[in-house]
């Protein structure tokens, strides 16, 4: 199980924020969500795309546990 | 030295006046405010989205690199989240330093990352809906200056 956040655009397409979901690495999470919704599975996969797991970005795949965190990032712009 | 993410509106000139208070050291205190606009009604709302515990700990990492960078002798970010009315302060920056141009270019260095590279999402509301806006070419170029030395 891994605590699923989403952030900006990512959470409209989803309907959702946070979600916990059965997943053993970030990769099978990937494959779970787009299975569960297409369109959100579409965007995961689109340019810009960030994933940090436990507040780390990662880039590839990660092992995750049952306390992980996964956060999905679109591109950031504050000020 | 710190970041200060808030939902309530802030007054920019108290936070200057409060971080250029107390300083016998201190030469140059520049700082930046950033207001949300309207573009001519094109936008009703700003909304600002934030992650704490991720969103604050970039922001003072690069903080702390430019105090290193440029010799500061303080910093100090206060960003908004949540919605934001045209008219209203998004963000301010304040820079301490023994003189003007550590000062002046350690705020603007801030401020580019902050426009370009700090974990926010910002979507703006108006009368057709409302869209997440997304870094400009400007905004990276802009960045992109401090990125050789």
């Amino acid at each position: 199980m891994a605590r699923v956040l989403l952030f900006g655009r990512l959470a409209d397409v989803a309907g959702w924020r946070e979600r916990t979901i059965e997943a053993g690495s970030l990769s099978a999470l990937r494959a779970a969500l787009a299975r569960d919704d297409e369109a959100l599975g579409e965007a995961l996969a689109g340019p810009g795309i960030q994933a940090a797991v436990d507040k780390t970005i990662v880039r590839g795949d990660a092992a995750l546990t049952t306390t992980s965190e996964v956060a999905f990032l679109p591109p950031m712009s504050g000020g | 030295m710190s970041v200060v993410l808030q939902t309530e509106p802030f007054e920019p000139g108290a936070l200057l006046t409060a971080f250029a208070a107390g300083r016998a050291e201190t030469g140059a205190v520049a700082s930046f405010t950033g207001l949300a606009r309207s573009g001519a009604g094109a936008t009703t709302a700003l909304e600002l989205e934030a992650w704490p515990g991720f969103t604050d700990v970039e922001i003072a990492r690069i903080g702390e690199a430019a105090a290193a960078r440029w010799g500061l002798h303080d910093w100090l970010v206060v960003h908004r989240t949540g919605p934001i009315a045209p008219g209203e302060a998004i963000v301010f920056v304040a820079t301490a330093a023994s003189h003007r141009r550590e000062a002046f270019e350690a705020c603007d260095h801030l401020m580019d990352y902050l426009k370009s590279r700090a974990p926010f999402w910002k979507k703006e509301h108006g009368p057709d809906g409302a869209r997440w806006i997304e870094p400009t070419d400007r905004d990276r170029t802009d960045a992109e200056r401090w990125e050789t030395p």
